[in-house]
């Protein structure tokens, strides 16, 4: 048997809004050991949140979003988690991330224009001590976030019946 | 008399021909005498009905894993467009005899041992017109896939059914199996899990069998195509069992567990004598599977486990939620372990299971098949796949409770 949590995990991951119950069906076990089990996950911040997974782009959210790769110059009292950090602080910062390579840091940004976003670099991020340059791509389409394919396709068709 | 006229009474001569012919007399009596298959039967009633909601589907709902359509699309950019060796590709074979020592601790020698088919199909077929000699019975437990009985009739065989039963799990257990021996039959087909019953033979109860098998110097035949799909405890080969191997064809291939229904690529495994044998019949018909599914088939072994671990936990959900569903419709079910088809009986009802299947088709538009289509032993029963999306699988449950309301039930 796999652990219960993980399988729990895998449910939730593909479908926030599955009950406890419906969870329990699927796997095979009880509904108060699958709601306390949960319960566990939650309070030990595993589940940090219930989301909803959204195209933005289907409904002219006007955001526009950026990728902002950081290189980083350390000192003996701040390490990368202290920048990382401190990134993360900001509400215009959607993820931020220690990358292997040519840069440090890669966060994710949104804004409300290129400008916008430009200017939250050049005044936010660039100025934090430790901030050696920054490089800003911006996001011009959206294929696939979280595992999920975002353009349309056809699905082919089986057949109704088969042996 | 003008041009016209002769091109006209030639014509005319030509239909004076006194016609005789009529196709029908041309045919092979075991071809014509074949029924066609019950889902063939079913498929032609649901052919243009919109909405219909399908739980009549043997075959995964998932698409080949992306890796596995990339491996073959580049071996085409590449131009591996030529036949393979008969047997099938080499390095397929060896893969396959690395797999097998994994999985089942059976060792295979990929030069004599094992054959590439197209499709578990093909393995089937070969398998009997390989070792059967006309008036060999063949003993098959049903209900059981459709193909089996009218294969073993091709091959000049004869099939000898076998009910298992619901109150057994839909075993084959000793006293039926002994109840059809004669001296006239030479093998047993066994297909665990089964189709469509979902029924599995853990190793015990295969061993309760081997003694009759031997005692009555049978060879046997086991269908394990969806050996990778099972549920409750690990799969069992007949091949295992002390002594057994060299009595054994094991036929398998990548259908099910890799969702490579269309790719057509399936195996055989076996005795040296046996397998060389098929391989003669093979290389007269098919020549050899086709080059590109074999490749697809490869890195499938080499790199597909994780995908056909999260397919099979998948269906492992279903599963629990479609039985879960079908107890609170007060459908009688036995637990399937392996596959992914449930069974349920639809006595209670009164109605055959042709009718039922029928109606609910006409009434609710849900497509399931009826279990006599497997065999008179499944006659009572419906097989619904739960290779079909969650949303499909409470939707179709809504429309059965419906149509089981308004039959009264």
């Amino acid at each position: 048997m796999r652990d219960l949590a993980k399988e729990i995990l895998e449910v939730l991951e593909e479908n926030a809004r599955a009950t406890p119950g419906e969870i329990a069906t699927l796997l095979g076990r009880s509904e108060e050991e699958v709601a306390a089990e949960i319960k566990r996950l939650e309070g030990s911040g595993v589940i940090r949140k219930y989301m909803t997974m959204i195209n933005w782009e289907k409904i002219n959210d006007g955001y526009v979003y950026a990728i902002v790769e950081l290189k980083v110059s350390l000192s003996r009292d701040k390490g990368y988690d202290a920048i990382a950090e401190r990134i993360s602080r900001f509400s215009e910062v959607q993820s931020v991330r220690l990358i292997s390579g040519d840069h440090d840091i890669s966060f994710t940004v949104r804004g409300r224009s290129m400008k916008d976003v430009a200017f939250f670099v050049t005044d936010k991020i660039s100025t934090l001590e430790g901030v050696e340059s920054t490089c800003t791509h911006f996001v011009l389409k959206s294929y696939k976030e979280h595992g999920v394919i975002l353009y349309d396709r056809a699905s082919p068709k089986r057949l109704v019946v088969t042996a | 008399m003008t041009r016209g006229e002769i091109g006209l009474s030639g014509k005319k001569l030509a239909m004076e021909r006194p016609s005789l012919w009529r196709p029908e007399s041309h045919l092979s009596a075991t071809v014509r005498d074949m029924p066609p298959s019950g889902i063939r039967k079913f498929f032609d009633i649901v052919v243009g009905m919109e909405g219909v909601i399908s739980l009549g589907v043997g075959e995964p709902d998932f698409p080949t894993p992306w890796h596995i359509r990339e491996a073959c699309i580049y071996s085409l950019e590449g131009g591996h467009t030529s036949y393979t060796s008969n047997k099938g590709l080499p390095e397929l074979r060896e893969i396959l005899a690395e797999a097998k020592k994994e999985d089942l601790k059976l060792e295979y020698d990929p030069e004599e041992e094992i054959l590439i088919t197209t499709g578990v199909s093909e393995a089937v077929d070969l398998a009997f017109r390989a070792t059967l000699n006309p008036g060999d019975e063949v003993i098959v437990p049903q209900p059981c896939y459709v193909a089996y009985v009218p294969d073993i009739r091709l091959a000049g065989g004869v099939p000898r059914p076998v009910a298992t039963r619901l109150s057994e799990e839909f075993k084959l257990r000793p006293e039926d199996f002994e109840g059809a021996i004669s001296e006239k039959t030479k093998a047993l087909v066994l297909s665990y899990p089964n189709n469509p019953t979902g029924a599995i033979m853990t190793r015990e109860d295969l061993e309760e069998i081997a003694d009759l098998v031997v005692e009555n110097d049978l060879l046997v035949i086991s269908d394990e195509v969806y050996e990778k799909l099972t549920y409750d405890g690990k799969h069992a080969s007949f091949a295992q069992l002390e002594g057994m191997r060299e009595r054994t064809v094991l036929l398998n291939g990548m259908s099910k567990s890799c969702a490579m229904t269309g790719w057509r690529i399936g195996y055989a495994l076996g005795d040296p004598a046996i397998i060389g044998a098929m391989t003669k019949v093979h290389q007269y018909t098919m020549l050899c599977a086709p080059t590109m599914a074999q490749v697809a088939a490869v890195e499938a072994l080499r790199r597909g486990d994780a995908e056909v671990k999260a397919m099979k936990r998948e269906y492992d959900r279903r599963r629990r939620l479609f039985v879960s569903e079908l107890k609170r419709l007060g459908l009688p079910c036995f637990e399937p372990k392996g596959a992914f088809y449930a069974f349920p009986s639809i006595e209670g009802t009164g109605l055959s299971s042709e009718e039922f299947a029928e109606e609910l088709l006409k009434e609710q538009k849900v497509a399931a098949v009826p279990g006599n289509a497997f065999g008179d032993s499944g006659e009572g029963f419906i097989r619904c796949s739960y290779a079909t999306s969650r949303e499909e699988i409470l939707e179709a449950v809504d429309r059965i409770e419906r149509f089981l309301a308004d039959l009264g039930t």
